[in-house]
């Protein structure tokens, strides 16, 4: 070390100083970028809500290519958990210590979230517009590093609930549901809706697990159980094998669809518009394949989205809609937050967003949030298919106070 | 009565799902005394290679013989290229070999074709067969067709052609097998390459039920191993009786037996497997393993 | 090797092991507590398949009846963690002996296919008994603190406890299976008949390794779920069966120490493959899988011995046993 290098070091020094004050309590957060960690299944039998992942990063490259957030570029890290919540617990662990992000943002899944709840709130890290429709992820009081995005399940089933008990006289309700977090939940909220009448309304549940090959078994026994109204809780796979043997064996009850499998073109097509006619779900997302969206702009600017920043993604997928509106939505939590970018204040913008609307949400939702409401979006809408598209009718119903 | 008519067939439509993919099983097992682990992701790989094709504008009975062609070809090439190096290695690092194999195809199909489901068409009418008032998906039953067709070519090939015969010997008995001249390392590559090939049948045939994805053969393998276990791995007819009973009997016991319902299905389709084994360890039509001292 | 030498290697992996969380911290640290509790468990699989010859496809079923027993006990009766883990031990014991029983009459191939029911039908089952397990929502455990205010953190605790643990419990095997026992259990794999023949009671001991075995592994997965604070049923896929046999076979079916090898492989390559690709991680991890078997056939420990064998060869020493 000659002369030259010990002039340096007083230089340094002070670079060293101005720079650490500025970033001392930031973590993930420098004058350039923000890093924002996530995890999602990419592998393993939940591989194909994947593409949410991809999408998001996707919708951050365009982001980054338009200026960034308040100057700063996104730096997105994923990796994936294969839906086992021991690796997720590895790969967040990773994110918060080595990765040091700012945020975690959209891991995917009840039982991977779960896994992380209490380490996200005992490190303070947010754990950001989770991707499950479970209920528990609404409790500031216990958990205030943890938010919610999606309609949860239960709201959704209790809506369904409401409108049997309004519309169908004598009702006897069959129930499909998938043996899991997702089904049971809003098995729930489909119980709770009915009350006490709940045991003499609902005639017969048969469950399935994601890895049977068919559920046309479950179908047969629940028409023969004499129900006249059947509550749909499938993924798509086994949404449209439950349409159509509906349809085949001649069964037409009121027939209730989950959200979830609420795609045109990916299940009421392919199990046959013929079958798909009445069928009723609640809508909170515009759906590509339905063809009322076709000229909308928001679709519009979504597809050029896709063409240009996620050419491999399906355009016939919804998740890469709803992965789209969710990303669009920490980019307007971000940028409210100016220039503080700390973990306090990124939560306390989250619980601070006033009407947000999105060009891919129905018109009339709007996303709401506040300090004892860790609710995003509340809102749907009830839709009925008519053989070519949904038409939504009623108003847009809120879950307000659950 | 009709509803047990109805829950019989459909568990017949299931599991000839599972025969399919069993019968696969148990042509490697009997030509190179291997478990393949990979079967199930081969047979979906297969088929998308099918998805490919008439995507391309082939007519469906072209795609399917030039997918069984390509596939046939794949078997033999992975048992020369990959399992070869390890042949001699103890079973179970073979064993491990095929799990490699199954991880490969699986990744590789999500990252080439991605992982939504893509619909996948089926050569049988769509609409439904009505006899008396059971239902019958006209699918199902050209599945079941096929499925009874190939068991019919394997037992002929197996009992009837000197190939067949030269295959069993290579697999049971390979040093004497050589000392008759009987080339043991293109038998084994043969059997994989009917394997395969089998394998993509079972693929094309259950794709339109299932849904073309990259897991979509993950539950089936698990079921057609249950299939061919209970039917006993080396006999093929008892692979198709195995899965068929799989099928049959899971429909019942959900439909039947309340308490249990529909949420320990599985489990009990499993615990009968089991309960079968413990009265005839070699499945219901497996040959009994004789012991040398 | 000379037993001397060994036991100063032994010794001196130990010495590192314990000055390691004074290196590592959080994040790292908890993937070497988890190596060490995937060892344990890969363990029992090796005692089960590598010296008694009995494949078993389905250990992850004694992981999950571990891991679950632990998060009943600390959940529903305010059990001390310490006390869980002889508890899932004897649990799992208990159940592995049970499920030997019946399987003694299955060989090989429908062994190994009835132990992967096993595996298949646990998650089921766990979600079934809703109650108890908490059903597919699972159960979230408190992550103990170090006792008697010694200076460590909850990370640093865990990975001392999952080290004591498995010195013990390697400790107790190399006994085992270096004695009669051991030799009889080798002998039933080899030979059952001439074992038999030599006065062997075949089943009795046949039963009794399964019962080993399974709680070997029934402690990984009491570890595990104390270590993760969490256990569901997606904790416990069939995936996870399949992944104790890759690292049983890539460690080295028939050795102690091959469970450790075998543990760092599947704790570490999967990520290291995630590194490698984002696009098709998997595929990678796949070609090592069966890039390791072309070179090591016998897994690691077999190629260390071989290695071993050639140094003795190389330096003209009396060829080793």
């Amino acid at each position: 070390m000659n002369f030259r290098h010990l002039l340096a070091l007083p230089a340094v020094a002070l670079f060293a100083v101005a720079g650490s004050v500025s970033a001392q309590t930031v973590v993930g957060v420098t004058a350039t970028e923000i890093k924002i960690g996530n995890t999602n299944p990419y592998s393993g039998p939940a591989s194909a809500y994947g593409t949410i992942g991809k999408a998001i990063g996707a919708y951050f490259n365009m982001v980054n290519e338009q200026g960034g957030i308040n100057g700063r570029k996104i730096n997105y890290i994923t990796y994936d958990d294969g839906y086992s919540p021991p690796k997720t617990v590895e790969m967040v662990r990773k994110l918060v210590e080595q990765d040091r992000v700012a945020l975690v943002f959209q891991p995917l899944g009840t039982p991977p979230n779960s896994a992380i709840h209490k380490y996200m709130n005992q490190m303070k890290v947010p754990q950001l517009f989770v991707a499950t429709g479970a209920t528990k992820w609404n409790d500031p009081k216990n958990y205030p590093w943890t938010m919610g995005w999606q309609p949860n399940y239960q709201t959704e089933g209790r809506i369904y609930a409401a409108y049997v008990l309004k519309n169908v006289k004598d009702a006897k309700i069959g129930v499909l549901y998938q043996n899991d977090d997702y089904g049971k939940d809003y098995l729930k909220g489909f119980e709770d809706g009915l009350g006490a009448q709940a045991s003499k309304l609902i005639v017969m549940k048969q469950s399935y697990e994601v890895t049977d090959p068919t559920v046309d078994s479950q179908i047969v026994n629940l028409k023969n159980s004499g129900a006249n109204v059947f509550f749909n809780i499938t993924i798509p796979k086994f949404a449209v094998q439950a349409i159509k043997k509906a349809h085949d064996i001649g069964w037409k009850p009121l027939h209730l669809l989950n959200n979830v499998s609420s795609s045109v073109g990916t299940v009421l097509k392919p199990a046959g518009v013929e079958a798909s006619k009445g069928l009723i779900t609640a809508l909170y997302l515009k759906d590509y394949t339905d063809p009322q969206w076709k000229n909308d702009k928001g679709m519009l600017e979504w597809v050029a989205w896709m063409k240009k920043y996620y050419p491999e993604g399906k355009l016939e997928d919804g998740f890469n809609i709803y992965a789209y509106s969710v990303a669009q939505t920490l980019v307007h939590v971000l940028r409210q937050c100016g220039n503080d970018l700390s973990r306090e204040n990124i939560m306390r913008q989250a619980a601070n967003i006033k009407n947000l609307e999105l060009p891919l949400l129905l018109p009339g939702i709007k996303i709401n949030t506040g300090p004892n409401d860790f609710a995003p979006i509340e809102q749907s809408q009830l839709a009925r298919f008519n053989g070519e598209r949904w038409e939504l009718f009623g108003e847009v119903l809120s879950a307000g106070s659950h | 009565m009709e509803i047990f008519i109805q829950q019989v067939v459909a568990g017949l439509a299931t599991g000839s799902i599972y025969a399919a993919l069993a019968l696969a099983l148990v042509m490697i097992y009997e030509a190179t005394d291997v478990v393949n682990f990979a079967q199930g992701e081969m047979a979906m790989f297969a088929t998308y290679v099918c998805w490919t094709l008439l995507n391309a504008g082939m007519p469906y009975w072209a795609a399917f013989f030039a997918t069984l062609a390509i596939a046939f070809a794949g078997g033999i090439v992975i048992e020369r290229v990959v399992i070869r190096p390890v042949e001699n290695a103890p079973i179970l690092t073979i064993v491990i070999v095929t799990i490699g194999l199954l991880v490969i195809f699986n990744s590789l199909a999500g990252w080439i074709y991605s992982y939504v489901q893509k619909p996948f068409p089926s050569p049988f009418p769509k609409e439904p067969i009505r006899i008396g008032g059971i239902v019958f998906g006209a699918h199902a039953l050209g599945q079941i067709a096929v499925t009874l067709v190939v068991l019919l070519c394997i037992w002929l090939f197996f009992r009837f052609t000197p190939l067949g015969l030269a295959m069993r010997a290579a697999a049971q008995n390979p040093v004497s097998s050589r000392l008759a001249g009987i080339r043991v390392g293109w038998m084994l590559a043969l059997g994989w390459g009917l394997a395969a090939m089998f394998g993509a049948v079972a693929g094309i045939m259950v794709a339109p039920v299932l849904f073309l994805d990259p897991n979509m053969m993950g539950g089936v393998q698990i079921y057609a191993f249950a299939a061919a276990t209970l039917g006993g791995f080396t006999s093929p007819l008892g692979a198709v009786v195995g899965g068929l009973i799989v099928g049959v009997v899971e429909n019942l016991v959900g439909t039947y037996v309340k308490f249990i319902g529909t949420e320990l299905k599985l489990t009990v389709a499993l615990a009968i497997i089991i309960g079968v084994l413990l009265v005839k360890p070699s499945g219901l039509f497996g040959r009994a393993v004789v012991r040398r001292v | 090797m000379a037993p001397r030498v060994r036991l100063a290697v032994v010794l001196a992996a130990l010495a590192l092991a314990c000055v390691l969380p004074f290196f590592l911290s959080g994040f790292r640290l908890f993937q070497f507590t988890q190596v060490w509790i995937y060892a344990i468990a890969i363990l029992g699989l090796n005692m089960l398949t590598g010296f008694n010859g009995q494949i078993s496809l389905g250990h992850g079923a004694f992981y999950a009846i571990g891991g679950y027993t632990a998060a009943i006990l600390l959940s529903h009766f305010g059990v001390p963690y310490g006390w869980t883990i002889p508890a899932a031990a004897l649990v799992c014991f208990v159940a592995g002996f049970l499920f030997g029983l019946p399987a003694l009459r299955l060989e090989g191939l429908y062994l190994a296919l009835a132990t992967l029911s096993l595996a298949l039908a646990l998650p089921q089952v766990l979600k079934y008994f809703e109650h108890w397990t908490g059903g597919s929502m699972g159960l979230v455990l408190a992550k103990p603190e170090a006792p008697f205010g010694l200076p460590l953190d909850p990370d640093q605790w865990l990975y001392y406890v999952a080290l004591a643990v498995l010195a013990l419990l390697f400790w107790l095997a190399a006994n085992l299976l270096g004695g009669r026992v051991g030799r009889a259990i080798v002998a039933i794999r080899d030979n059952p008949i001439a074992a038999q023949a030599m006065g062997i009671h075949t089943a009795l001991y046949k039963s009794l390794t399964f019962g080993v075995s399974s709680a070997y592994t029934g402690v990984a997965g009491a570890l595990s779920a104390i270590a993760i604070a969490y256990v569901s049923p997606d904790s416990f896929s069939v995936f996870l069966s399949i992944t104790l046999l890759i690292g049983s076979v890539i460690g080295g079916l028939a050795s102690i120490q091959g469970a450790i090898y075998g543990a760092f492989f599947i704790q570490f390559v999967p990520n290291w493959a995630q590194e490698i690709s984002k696009a098709a991680p998997w595929a990678i991890f796949g070609v090592f899988l069966i890039l390791f078997t072309y070179f090591m056939p016998h897994g690691i420990a077999g190629a260390l011995r071989w290695l071993q064998a050639r140094m003795a060869k190389a330096r003209g020493a009396k060829p080793v046993s």
